[in-house]
């Protein structure tokens, strides 16, 4: 018999992650990848993979739930349901971290700040406008621009001494506001370093319209990165606490989900 | 030769027209008799529909036909249309007009052109529907009548001034502006002084001067009494929300609503709500509500998404949530006890000073209160709509007030009335589903 119980797929606009757990919900194996337009063929091979390296027969894993969450969800026919990544999110890290309190997760096109109560349900949330405005791809885009590999920008900014002011928030008008400092002699660090100023203060704004509840918690790519940890932590005066595998909490809290759903239907 | 145009006039619209469309809300109303369930979780349409349907129907066909043969003028929606009405008016609202279109997906067209003729992307989208219609003569009722009178009242919005005044440009008309101070609290009585003085000093010379009549005291009160008789009926109408389940959504009221904008003052408009009433509360007396399984009951705070209205009542109907009532559709009744037939024009000047716009983000936060108690609410939704600034404004605020208060769920949506570029599909839905999510309904 296998251990795991229960699967979550988590397709994100830029990567996609699988988590499963064992009856208890502790997570077992994860895995994940790049994004792949073709998002049915992606879970497919997640779910061979799965398979081939716990061993689990085909027969085993017809009879495991899954619940897939992220913006390709609607995609994972493979899924018995299909559930918002606030919800995922909220569960994954309530349960990795086991306390409430301020969620802020930075992802490729969507940033969300969400409130969790000391039971772990969500009390409030909010997402980013419409735009890609304080998102992962604003950095990620401003970095290929600038030709600084994704993973460095956080160090270079942070050893910057000083920071320029990027005046606009829209991603693609940031960037020819960049150009034009690189064609003045601007250097990169300081541009690097007000980008993420730039990042930090939509997610803070976000943050004031529902309302700080302590602790404030990090998950997401983005954490990876240490200037936008630091930043935010500058900015709201608030230590920041990041789960064990932050960029799985989507998965993970989808696989919870589908855990509960076999515990309610025995 | 005048008394054979007016002849073929009122043959044309009020004999041909009327029965013509008196006959396909005969055959539409059958139609509905039977109407089952529609999405298995929506109610079917309230057989009134097909009288709604006539009404707009003669109303814009009168006004293909209306220039020369009866003063037309063009009003905001909080304009002090009784005046006009008594003195034989016939009334188009932009707003109204601009709202028909975005429910009929027609406004984008029109919304361009107001861009190309160089209007910016920041103005209400309701007021670049109809420079569109106004430039360029296109409407989806097929022709809109050029005015005579243009009424601005301040009392929705500044915007209504600088968007009437580009009317008067195109249509060189008279444009007259009531200018309603803004009420905190109470209206002091200067304020409603000043509003009286120009009903009586500005707004009625000048309208009776286009209409080459004069206005009837008689006819005055009769038409106020209309009026306020339609705002009460519709008042009931949409307390008939708090019954459980409720028998109305807001998606009928955004679809029922034309003529208490639109034709309010006019006898019919109060058989029209009479008729809803009595249909109203037969679904109460039968226990049927507005979805089926009613579980969650939600409120809806701004303009409605006019393009998306029919989407959106589904997807929440196939989660069992209902919603009751808008602060939008109530504004057109709240104001009923204020209308006073025997104290005519003062009455009048009072009215228009307290649309819920004229208040203050305090007295909107008061009204909401109110209905998530009234109306036993579960959760609220407030549109914020990125044309209409004066609604909007406060939004945030109010969100945290009433989800402290009565510790439920809010959600804020940014999104436009009319202009679909401003509505991000996957954004909403995806806000929309995590919100059902944590009302446990998903
Ligand atoms: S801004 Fe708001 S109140 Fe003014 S015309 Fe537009 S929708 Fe109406």
């Amino acid at each position: 018999m296998s251990r795991v119980k229960a699967i979550g797929i988590d397709v994100g606009s830029t990567t996609a992650k699988i988590v499963a757990v064992d009856e208890n919900g502790e997570m077992i194996w994860r895995y994940i990848e790049p994004t792949d337009p073709r998002i049915e063929d992606q879970v497919d091979r997640f779910l061979e993979k799965l398979k081939e390296e716990l061993s689990i027969s085909d027969e085993e894993l017809k009879k495991i739930p899954i619940v897939a969450t992220g913006y390709g969800r609607k995609l994972v026919h493979q899924a018995k349901k299909k559930l918002t990544e606030i919800t995922c999110h909220a569960k994954g890290v309530y349960k990795s971290l086991g306390h409430g309190g301020t969620l802020v997760d930075i992802g490729g096109q969507d940033s969300k700040v969400i409130v969790i109560s000391n039971d772990g349900k969500v009390v409030d949330f909010t997402m980013n406008d419409k735009c890609a405005a304080g998102t992962g791809r604003f950095l990620e885009n401003t970095a290929m621009r600038m030709k600084v590999p994704l993973d460095k920008m956080g160090e270079l900014a942070l050893s910057a001494p000083e920071e320029v002011k990027i005046s606009s928030v829209c991603t693609v008008f940031a960037e020819s506001e960049i150009i034009s400092m690189i064609a003045h002699g601007v250097a990169v660090e300081p541009i690097l370093k007000g980008l993420h100023r730039g990042l930090i203060s939509r997610i803070v704004a976000m943050i004031r319209s529902v309302g700080l509840t302590p602790p404030l918690m990090l998950s997401g790519g983005v954490v990876k990165n240490p200037a936008v940890r630091k930043m935010l932590e500058e900015a709201t005066g608030q230590k920041v606490i990041l789960p064990e595998y932050p960029q799985f909490m989507g998965a993970y809290g989808a696989a919870l989900i589908a855990l509960e759903s076999t515990k309610s239907e025995n | 030769m005048k008394l054979i145009d007016t002849i073929k006039y009122r043959l044309t619209v009020d004999v041909a027209g009327r029965a013509f469309l008196r006959y396909e809300r005969f055959l539409n109303a059958r139609r509905l008799k039977n109407a089952r369930f529609k999405s298995e979780n929506l109610a079917p349409p309230l057989r009134i529909s097909a009288w709604t349907k006539e009404l707009i129907s003669l109303h814009y066909f009168r006004g293909r036909y209306v220039e020369g043969h009866q003063p037309v003028a063009y009003v905001t929606s909080g304009g002090p249309v009784e005046i006009l009405k008594a003195l034989g008016y016939y009334v188009i609202y932009p707003e109204n007009h601009a709202a028909l279109a975005g429910a009929r997906h027609a406004q984008m067209e029109l919304i361009q052109s107001a861009e190309e003729f160089g209007f910016s992307q920041d103005i209400c989208s309701y007021v670049r529907t109809d420079l569109g219609t106004a430039l360029t003569g296109k409407t989806p009722v097929g022709k809109l009548p050029k005015p005579d009178l243009l009424l601005a009242c301040t009392n929705i919005c500044q915007t209504v001034l600088h968007w009437y005044r580009v009317l008067q440009k195109i249509f060189n008309v008279p444009l007259v502006v009531i200018d309603t101070p803004f009420v905190y609290t109470e209206a002091p009585p200067h304020a409603v002084e000043y509003v009286k003085k120009q009903l009586e000093n500005e707004l009625i010379p000048v309208a009776e001067r286009v209409a080459g009549r004069t206005l009837k005291e008689k006819k005055f009160k009769e038409v106020v009494k209309y009026s306020k008789d339609a705002t009460e009926l519709w008042l009931e109408i949409l307390n008939m929300g708090r019954h459980i389940p409720t028998p109305i959504s807001i998606f009928d009221q955004f679809i029922h609503m034309a003529p208490i904008v639109e034709m309010r003052g006019d006898k019919v408009t109060v058989d029209f709500y009479y008729a809803m009433l009595k249909e109203v509360k037969e679904r109460v007396k039968k226990g049927i509500g507005s979805v089926k399984n009613e579980k969650k009951r939600v409120l809806w705070d701004n303009l409605p998404v006019w393009y998306k209205l029919s989407r959106l009542a589904a997807e929440l109907a196939d989660r069992g949530v209902s919603m009751p009532i808008s602060t939008y559709t109530y504004a057109w009744g709240e104001l009923a006890p204020l209308i006073d037939i025997e104290r005519g024009m003062e009455s009048m000047a009072r009215v228009y000073l307290y649309p819920i716009l004229n208040r203050g983000t305090g007295h909107k936060l008061e009204v909401m209160r109110q209905m998530v108690k009234d109306f036993k609410l579960d959760g609220v939704i407030l549109h914020s709509d990125r044309s209409c600034k004066p609604y909007s404004i406060g939004q945030v605020p109010q969100r945290n007030k009433l989800m402290e208060e009565f510790g439920i769920p809010a959600l804020l949506l940014e999104a436009d009335h009319n202009d679909e570029r401003a509505f991000s599909e996957e954004q909403v839905a995806s806000r929309i589903a995590s919100f059902l999510e944590m009302m446990e309904v998903a």
